[in-house]
């Protein structure tokens, strides 16, 4: 059973440009990007907004694999800041995990 | 051995937090690209390098080192560790770069500084005082110390009395521009990349270079800074006919590039993939970059299938010469 930290979200997002909850999952990031990040926004946001943060954490190749080369963003038809929300996770992933 | 991602990024940022640089290099070398030039130091306008087209040799040159265990320059330092590069600087176990790489990466800031001259610009440069953007490690999300070494950077520029920054690349472009204004109150540096200083000065040019080229976009530039139409109008003014890969403008494919810091593998499967789009939309043409990270990965990956240049070369053969 996964363990729900339900103020992970408050943790990740510093800022209001954490809008994973604009995304409709209609899958077109993940289509077009060139790494193939299958989890990457879509699956990994919707972790974060239901609390899930061990799913997260288990996909930190993933997080850290982004480009962040916004081909997604150029694609999303809900203007979900992709790339700035991976940063976010990785900032948060940086403080909580790796402790720098 | 794949890499300890926090170790590695600790040791970056432990690097830029202590050091300055993610890799520093010796202000000699990050500045013999100027020797000659007459550039004053300092100035309202600046032509700030970023340290990127520098640094790049030098990363080359771990990863060669290190070409056996198919693994990125990093090793080299996550061997020796974070505690001990805080001591140490682990640096000076660089291997040193090739001269002739470092050549033609100096001879790229070179073409900047002459082209930005040809179109009557007045820039200074602030030599061994120049710093590093801060890009890596604001990809890697370590936020806090890459808001501390923006201040930095921004009290260098403001010690000169600068106003207005002419940058090199994609990178730094977006770090100036766009980043570093969320970090710093008050910040007012007008901020342009050389394409659009060229431009913007209606430079003329001296020859016609009657070629094709393929254009690779850097991403950056396309969807973070929205340059995309200054690289053409240059490369179109001198006669040059572009040819355009299946993925471009602002639907340009990222050259991989990002990814090797952490995943190497992965940067070079994905600049593979683009060197093949490029050698679709015509490998005897060449192609052009202009980001040193797209330069570099890009050129490995084509295994000299397709020739490689940034920009710059072409736009001073046209407007130089
Ligand atoms: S393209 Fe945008 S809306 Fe669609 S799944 Fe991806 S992030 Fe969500
Ligand atoms: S920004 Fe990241 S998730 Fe989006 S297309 Fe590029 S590599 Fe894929």
């Amino acid at each position: 059973m996964a363990l729900v930290n339900p103020d992970f979200v408050n943790e990740v997002k510093r800022t209001e440009e954490f809008n994973a909850s604009a995304c409709m999952n209609c899958g077109v990031c993940s289509a077009v990007c060139p790494m193939g990040l299958e989890l990457l926004p879509r699956k990994l946001f919707r972790y974060v907004l239901l609390g899930l943060e061990d799913k997260v954490l288990a996909n930190t190749e993933t997080i850290y694999s982004c480009l962040l080369c916004k081909m997604c963003e150029a694609n999303c038809p809900a203007q979900v800041h992709i790339a700035e929300n991976v940063r976010f996770l990785r900032y948060y992933i940086n403080k909580k995990v790796f402790k720098l | 051995m794949p890499l300890p991602t926090g170790d590695t990024i600790g040791i970056l940022a432990d690097n830029l937090r202590i050091r300055h640089s993610v890799l520093p290099i010796s202000a000699k070398s990050a500045t013999r690209w100027a020797r000659g030039l007459n550039i004053p130091k300092g100035a309202r306008t600046v032509l700030y390098t970023g340290m990127m087209y520098q640094l790049i040799p030098y990363i080359a040159a771990m990863g060669k080192a290190q070409e056996g265990i198919e693994d990125s320059f990093l090793v080299n330092f996550i061997k020796l560790g974070r505690q001990v590069n805080k001591v140490i600087n682990v640096s000076g176990f660089m291997a040193l770069p090739s001269k002739s790489m470092q050549e033609s990466y100096n001879r790229i800031l070179v073409n900047i500084a002459r082209l930005l001259q040809q179109a009557g610009v007045q820039f200074g440069y602030l030599y061994e005082e120049e710093l590093y953007s801060g890009a890596l490690i604001y990809d890697l999300g370590v936020d806090d110390v890459l808001k501390a070494h923006a201040r930095k950077v921004y009290d260098v520029f403001k010690k000169y009395g600068v106003q207005n920054v002419i940058t090199v690349d994609p990178h730094t472009t977006n770090m100036l521009r766009s980043v570093y204004p969320k970090l710093i109150d008050g910040y007012d540096l007008q901020v342009q990349s050389y394409l659009e200083v060229l431009v913007e000065r209606g430079i003329e040019p001296r020859s016609r270079l009657d070629l094709e080229v393929v254009m690779h976009d850097s991403c950056v530039y396309a969807r973070y800074e929205n340059v995309l139409n200054e690289q053409r109008t240059l490369l179109k003014n001198a006669g040059v006919a572009i040819k355009e890969p299946a993925d471009s403008g602002k639907f340009t494919l990222c050259c991989g590039g990002p990814a090797e810091s952490l995943y190497p593998k992965k940067a070079k499967e994905r600049a593979r993939q683009r060197v093949e789009q490029i050698k679709q939309a015509g490998a005897a043409a060449g192609a052009v970059t202009m980001c040193p990270i797209c330069y570099v990965n890009l050129q490995k990956a084509a295994r000299g299938e397709v020739q490689l240049e940034d920009i710059s070369n072409l736009l001073t053969q046209a407007y130089c010469m």
